[in-house]
């Protein structure tokens, strides 16, 4: 059994009336990825923006590798280890793809940046487009910047919140050969594509109505009746 | 004089100070709340209405008859004037906020240059359209600065109806809620912008026509309300229109309190700061809702 | 290898001005120098940070009248200049604190009022500080490095000095780790967060910086010409240097300069026509946000430029 790296107990965040998560526990094991699944508006979004730290909590707590890190802003909890990728690509347009990655190399990398960058850009297959400014990159390869910068932190746990959306089939099995190759990060997915869901994860927590509905193996989830019936609609991926 | 009627001396200037400010105020605040844009050229407005009022009296030999004269063509040039702004310069410039008050700047000086050509460099006074002096039992009292008061009241009503009752209003508040539905439902919003802009520069020309008998045109004369009616509009909330009236109300009842008190330089110094607290502590202004 | 041969360039025809040029150019470049100094700073908080300041005025003011006040109670013309170092920081860092909690046009705002209180304050303590009128500083004290800064040509190379440190000093910075997480704040400040970047200090940080530069531009000014009043903390000196900046380019490290001496000879220029620079710098303003918000150099930067720095 690997270690726990990351427990949630009793997460909840509301936005006026509305609980958008609600009393939501989630155990991440080191090394494991781990997807979230659950119709539109389930708050997916909401509780990964808890987990980085672009939010804060109304209630619970979150430890990550054995602390509190709860009340710890966001620049921090990166610097402990979490890394989050936007679900709308969120990049420096106006820099080059250079800059956009050195940006998150240099902080651990004070010698050999040049070499850093390179590798990095290497890994996504944009080492051709180092002087490009970011911004004129085809919409594919810009979707592999914001990832590739994810993992330029060296993340011990990487939150992709909709990495697949917009790709292209061939983009997507790229994307799958990305994720499959890296060893030892842990990776919290969400994703609406339940091909590629079941492609990577090792475990599936289902969200409804900011709730947990489900947690456990893809084959558990597949067989659940309370997932079938809320969400996936007779064992069919659904959007 | 005792305490009673020294205070009520200073209430009466205040009152004025109030009175003036709001009309003043509510222009900067209608252009932000519906339109966005931070006009900083909103005190030289304000100064070429008055300048305007001067060079009416010029031309008109009776002094009521200037000051009607005056109280009709300086707002309609000065909002004709803003018009042109609008659709020349802000519109061009997508009202982004930024480059809108980096425009405005230029503005401001570019009409204070034009000011000081046309009009130089000395104050001037204009003859105010009555003399009436009303005697209280401690003091005399200038007439005009009453009507002042009763005038600034009755025109802001008018602003209210129209922004409350009329289908103008309607249109303005709808632009401000969303330009872009606004304009899926076929108003034209270029011309609600326009519009906008020039009834606030023109609200800002009224004040300073009703001003100018009390206290002189001068080119430079619009600095001090500029940054009164940004105090005004940052304290009310911006683009909250009662929360202008109650701020012009309280900062131009205590300006005329305290500056029978404590110097004006101290006065003015407290006030910035206040307004600079306010921003950053309180943005949404003290009596605005919490966002 | 271009960028550094372009900065030497410039300053070595800078060096070749001080020898050809005759005594009353002399004074103006020196004025433009360090006018530039002060857009400098600026362009950091704006050009590099995306910080659109309209108080800038504070500093610049702050650090002329440390110095001008330090030497007027008999404090020698080095310790008084770093005085104005630090008080150009200082002040900045105070307002930075607050006024980073706010941004866009409420920091615009905020910017302005605390550089209009300080304004305000000056004018309180006029027996003080001189007031607008302001002070002379006496001639006597006016020794750098045993130079006597009354002269023309002392005054220059001081004025060359102090911008030839800085414009080298602005490179380094904006290439540098930190220089690039600046920028990163302009770009994007979200994604900034998100790659651990911690926006406000980030941000403190280059507000000190620009505060420094404008402190030293305010004292070296007060030093270099012998004058110091409450007038330079008007807004008008919080407009000056984005006026500079966004004529050069925000953003480029020559912007400044370009800027800076554009607009000096451009109201030159006017003088035949005008008394005032206000009109020319209401209009170059205008023309500027409407057809060239990149500047000058950041237009060729991006009409294929590249490498400019």
């Amino acid at each position: 059994m690997a270690a726990v790296i990351l427990e949630a107990r009793g997460l909840s965040r509301a936005f006026g009336g509305l609980r958008a998560v609600d009393g939501v526990d989630l155990t991440l094991t080191e090394g494991e990825i781990h997807a979230l699944i659950g119709p539109n508006g389930a708050g997916k979004t909401t509780l990964v923006s808890l987990l980085s730290g672009r939010l804060a909590p109304d209630q619970g707590t979150i430890r990550f590798a054995g602390e509190d890190i709860t009340r710890l802003p966001a620049q921090t909890r990166v610097l402990r280890g979490i890394a989050y990728t936007f679900q709308i690509t969120s990049i420096y347009a106006g820099l080059t793809v250079f800059d956009n990655l050195a940006l998150a190399l240099q902080r651990r990398h004070r010698r050999d940046l040049a070499d850093a960058v390179t590798q990095a850009a290497t890994r996504i297959g944009l080492a051709p487009y180092l002087q490009t400014e970011a911004g004129t990159l085809s919409y594919g390869h810009q979707r592999l910047l914001e990832i590739g910068m994810g993992l330029a932190l060296s993340p011990r746990l990487l939150i992709l919140d909709e990495p697949t959306q917009g790709l292209a089939n061939a983009e997507i099995e790229d994307f799958l050969t990305l994720i499959r190759g890296l060893t030892g990060t842990t990776i919290l997915l969400i994703e609406h594509n339940m091909e590629v869901v079941m492609a990577l994860a090792q475990r599936i927590t289902v969200l409804n109505m900011g709730r947990v509905l489900a947690s456990g193996t893809p084959d558990a989830i597949r067989a659940d009746r309370a997932v079938q019936d809320a969400y996936l609609g007779g064992g069919h991926a659904a959007d | 004089m005792g305490t009673g009627p020294l205070l009520l001396l200073a209430s009466l200037e205040g009152l004025v100070m109030a009175a003036v400010l709001a009309l003043a105020a509510v222009g900067l605040s209608l252009t932000f709340g519906v339109m966005r844009v931070v006009n900083v050229a909103h005190g030289e407005f304000y100064m070429l209405g008055a300048v305007l009022a001067w060079a009416v009296a010029q031309f008109v030999p009776s002094a009521p008859m200037g000051f009607v004269a005056a109280l009709i063509f300086a707002p309609l040039a000065v909002g004709a004037l803003a018009w042109l702004t609008d659709t020349a310069l802000l519109k061009r410039l997508n009202y982004n906020p930024e480059s809108t008050i980096v425009a405005t700047i230029g503005l401001s000086y570019l009409l204070q240059q034009g000011a000081l050509s046309f009009f130089g460099p000395d104050a001037r006074a204009v003859q105010a359209p009555f003399e009436l002096r009303l005697q209280f039992p401690w003091f005399g009292y200038s007439g005009y600065k009453l009507f002042v008061i009763a005038a600034a009241l009755a025109v802001l009503a008018a602003v209210w109806w129209i922004l409350s009752r009329s289908r103008a209003g309607l249109v303005m508040r709808a632009t401000q809620v969303d330009r872009n539905t606004a304009r899926a439902f076929g108003i034209n919003v270029d011309r609600v912008y326009a519009g906008t802009f020039a009834l606030g520069a023109g609200l800002a020309a009224l004040a300073a026509v009703l001003i100018v008998p009390i206290s002189q045109a001068h080119y430079l004369m619009g600095h001090d309300p500029l940054l009164l009616s940004f105090i005004v509009v940052i304290i009310g909330g911006l683009g909250s229109l009662r929360g202008t009236l109650i701020a012009a109300l309280i900062i131009g009842l205590s300006d005329g309190i305290l500056s029978m008190l404590y110097p004006p330089t101290l006065a003015k110094i407290l006030a910035t700061l206040v307004v600079a607290l306010v921003l950053v502590f309180r943005p949404q202004g003290l009596f605005g809702a919490k966002a | 290898m271009r960028p550094a041969l372009l900065h030497i360039g410039v300053l070595a025809a800078l060096v070749a001005a001080g020898f050809l040029l005759p005594a009353y150019q002399h004074g103006m470049l020196a004025r433009i120098l360090v006018m530039a100094v002060f857009a400098m700073g600026y362009n950091l908080a704006f050009g590099y940070t995306g910080l659109l300041s309209l108080g800038h005025a504070l500093h610049f003011c702050a650090g002329m009248m440390a110095t001008g006040l330090a030497m007027r109670h008999g404090l020698a013309a080095g310790p008084a200049l770093i005085l104005g170092l630090a008080a150009g920081t200082a002040t900045a860092m105070l307002t930075g604190l607050l006024a980073l909690r706010t941004a866009g046009v409420s920091f615009m705002i905020v910017t302005l009022m605390f550089a209009q209180a300080f304004h305000l304050t000056l004018l309180y303590y006029g027996g003080f500080t001189g007031g607008d009128e302001g002070f002379p500083l006496p001639s006597a004290a006016r020794r750098l490095f045993g130079l006597d800064l009354t002269q023309a040509g002392p005054r220059y190379a001081v004025a060359l000095a102090l911008f030839a440190a800085g414009l080298l000093a602005q490179w380094a910075l904006v290439r540098s780790r930190f220089g690039r997480s600046m920028i990163a704040m302009r770009e994007n400040e979200e994604r900034s967060r998100m790659l651990g970047y911690n926006p406000f200090t980030t941000k403190l940080a280059a507000l000190a910086l620009s505060g420094l530069y404008s402190g030293a531009a305010g004292a070296a000014y007060g030093l270099l010409f012998g004058y110091v009043g409450a007038s330079f903390g008007t807004s008008q000196y919080s407009i000056l240097p984005l006026l500079y900046v966004l004529l050069g380019g925000a953003g480029t490290t020559l912007g400044p300069l370009l800027g800076a001496g554009l607009m000096a000879w451009l109201i030159d220029a006017a003088s035949s026509l005008t008394d005032s620079p206000l009109a020319v710098i209401g209009i170059t303003l205008i023309v500027l946000v409407l057809f060239a918000p990149k500047g000058i150099l950041g237009t060729l930067r991006e009409k294929g430029l590249k490498w400019l720095p």
